[in-house]
């Protein structure tokens, strides 16, 4: 496995169709604030492509800039071939979910959604029709003369939804459509989106600061931090093999060790750290006596209260915090070197699993291909 | 001191307020019945007064020239300063930016006299250089403009920073030219501020004394004018019947749109409940 960061471009593939391509973007605020810097981006056709990241790295400046509402300082940016780099917003065959929805408040529901349609300047039957249709896939038949203020929080999401997918767009951009919402509505409306969006067959952008909410829609998603993509993947990929302290870092939870690489074979390497000994399954790029940090995620740490056999993949530790989800367990371990490791254990019988309480002394051990050597 | 001896205190003191608001207003009103040709002393009750107003045709043409006016410039001063608020709310940065909104807002604190009088100063010598304007109802017009366009201004500027900038570009993403966001869309929400700042440059107009008596010309006598000048010669009921007409149709507006916006209030209230109620089905 390699652990090298790859090149931040995007990965060819041939067999799909390219929608949306970005081309060296950017845009800088003022003469000097970077927003987005040198971004490069294949979007591919019937995709969910998310960007993710913290706020102020610039992914809501890259979405409007697709969406057409600024102008990038360099680059281009081409749908389906045509380069709609300097096409105004309204000419643009792009529509967006806005955050908190932008609903116009004086317009009924049926008027929010038509309010596209007419600008096109359809025939009266056929906007009719098409708004029944949308408001039919939305479920908001029945609402269709209400006014926004007039609707819950989960049922104005479906209109911003209706109303961006009424003009049939190209491209869908969705800036964090579930913000609004309320946890347990999340879950749900989530899944109908995505429902939605995959009978209708539209691209996606999605912009969010949930890599949740990014993990269970998107299809691929870019990392993004000050202005530039960290790395671009699928969610497991993303999870799974992230390419910096920053990426494993920023999506979940995880355990970062810092140490030297003390045996380096093809098939295995040894990372000596301060709390303990990393046997890693696999070769990796780099050589003797590097530093490397050793990413090891909670969940993949058993814990036992005898000590495992062997000299590597293991740890000690007293528990000094239990911090309990209902459905899984975490526990904070405090090891002989002063620092916390947290460990995960799945509640799957109805007492806490492993009986570990406040001071106890416990192991932590894990198997040798559940962590990621990383070298950036 | 205890909770009762309080609110005895508080109405007191709310009673005092009102007294000292209205007792006047209340004396004007009762006096402009009375039927006595001196305005101090009450000997009964009768209309005499109303129907002398109707026979002052100075002071009907007053009226009428002081209505047409405030509406004429009241209009001028939404539009202009709708403008006005817009150049200072949409476009953060450009040239002039802090001058515009410094100016546009310093009517609001120069003394009337000093904007009068250098009104009256540059009308003059315009009027020395070129012949126009003569003064009259156009130059009167013209003063009220601008002090009303200050104050519409700030009363639309408050309005488009509450309005969420999104629905704009929600409109521009749905396919509407700039012209049609700002037809479809701004306007409609703009409206509510557009009609509060109307109603207020009308009535910042209808009683202004003090630019229109610089800016008037011969035979354009304003209400206010007209009422002060007759004041200053001794005070006449009719000028109490005039106001009690002025006060009548200026409290019937005053209560309607109250009892419209709290009405429309609750019926939003209600409407949301509603909605939440039946949460997400």
């Amino acid at each position: 496995m390699a652990t090298a960061p790859k090149p931040q471009t995007e990965t060819k593939s041939a067999e799909k169709e390219v929608l949306l391509r970005v081309e060296g973007i950017t845009k800088i605020y003022d003469g000097t604030v970077k927003a987005v810097d040198d971004i490069s981006l294949n979007v591919m056709k019937g995709e969910i492509f998310g960007l993710l990241g913290g706020s102020g790295c610039g992914k809501s400046t890259l979405l409007r800039m697709m969406a057409g509402f600024e102008r990038p300082t360099k680059g281009k940016i081409y749908l389906a071939g045509q380069d709609i780099t300097n096409l105004p917003a309204y000419q643009r065959p792009i529509n967006m979910m806005f955050q908190s929805y932008a609903l116009f408040p004086h317009l009924t529901v049926w008027e929010n959604i038509a309010f596209g349609l007419k600008r096109d300047h359809m025939s009266k039957d056929q906007i009719e029709s098409r708004v029944e249709a949308m408001l039919k896939l939305a479920q908001l038949t029945k609402y269709a003369q209400r006014k926004p203020h007039q609707l819950s929080g989960g049922q104005q999401q479906r209109v911003a939804l209706a109303r961006s997918l009424a003009k049939s767009p190209q491209l869908l951009l969705l800036d964090e459509p579930l913000g609004a919402l309320d946890k347990k509505l999340r879950e749900t409306t989530q899944l109908e989106l995505v429902n939605i969006i995959e009978e209708v067959g539209v691209t996606c952008v999605l912009v969010t600061h949930d890599q949740e909410e990014a993990m269970t829609m998107a299809s691929r998603i870019a990392v993004m931090s000050e202005g530039y993509f960290q790395q671009i993947g699928a969610p497991d990929e993303i999870y799974e093999t992230p390419n910096s302290r920053s990426v494993a870092d920023f999506i979940g939870n995880v355990n970062m060790f810092e140490g030297v690489v003390t045996v380096d074979e093809p098939d295995h390497v040894v990372v000596k750290c301060d709390e303990c000994t990393h046997y890693v399954g696999h070769g990796i790029t780099g050589n003797l006596g590097m530093a490397v940090g050793v990413a090891l995620r909670p969940e993949k740490i058993t814990l036992t209260k005898t000590k495992p056999k062997g000299e590597y993949n293991w740890c000690e530790g007293e528990v000094v915090e239990i911090v309990y989800f209902g459905d899984h367990t975490t526990y904070h371990l405090k090891t002989k070197t002063g620092r916390v490791i947290k460990a995960q254990e799945i509640n799957n019988t109805r007492d806490l699993s492993c009986g570990l309480t406040w001071g106890d002394h416990a192991y932590m051990h894990w198997g040798d291909l559940a962590m990621i050597v990383l070298t950036h | 001191m205890s909770q009762a001896s309080n609110k005895v205190f508080a109405n007191g003191w709310m009673f005092a307020v009102y007294l000292f608001l209205y007792l006047p207003i209340v004396t004007l009103v009762v006096f402009s019945f009375n039927d006595s040709k001196l305005v101090t002393v009450w000997s009964h009750a009768s209309t005499r007064w109303y129907s002398a107003l109707m026979q002052d045709g100075d002071l009907i043409s007053a009226v009428s020239l002081s209505l047409k006016i405030a509406f004429l410039s009241a209009l001028m001063s939404v539009f202009f300063g709708t403008f006005t608020a817009f150049a200072l709310h949409r476009y953060s940065r450009f040239r002039g930016r802090t001058i515009l909104h410094s100016m546009a807002t310093t009517p609001l604190v120069m003394p009337d006299v000093i904007v009068g009088l250098s009104l009256l100063l540059m009308l003059v010598s315009l009027q020395q250089w070129l012949g126009y304007p003569e003064r009259g109802l156009f130059t009167i017009l013209l003063g009220h403009a601008l002090l009303g366009t200050a104050y519409a201004a700030v009363v639309v500027t408050s309005r488009l920073k509450e309005m969420d900038g999104r629905l704009d570009e929600a409109a521009m993403d749905l396919g509407a030219k700039p012209l049609q966001v700002f037809q479809l869309v701004t306007l409609p929400l703009l409206a509510p501020a557009l009609v509060s700042a109307f109603l207020l440059t009308f009535t910042l107009s209808f009683d202004d004394v003090v630019l229109s008596s610089f800016l008037s010309g011969p035979g354009f006598n304003t209400m206010p004018m007209v009422i002060f000048s007759r004041a200053r010669l001794g005070l006449n009921p009719t000028i109490n019947a005039v106001a009690t007409v002025t006060i009548t149709i200026v409290s019937i507006a005053v209560i309607a749109s109250s009892f419209y916006t709290s009405h429309v209030e609750r019926k939003r209230k209600r409407e949301m409940a509603l909605a939440y109620s039946d949460g997400n089905k």
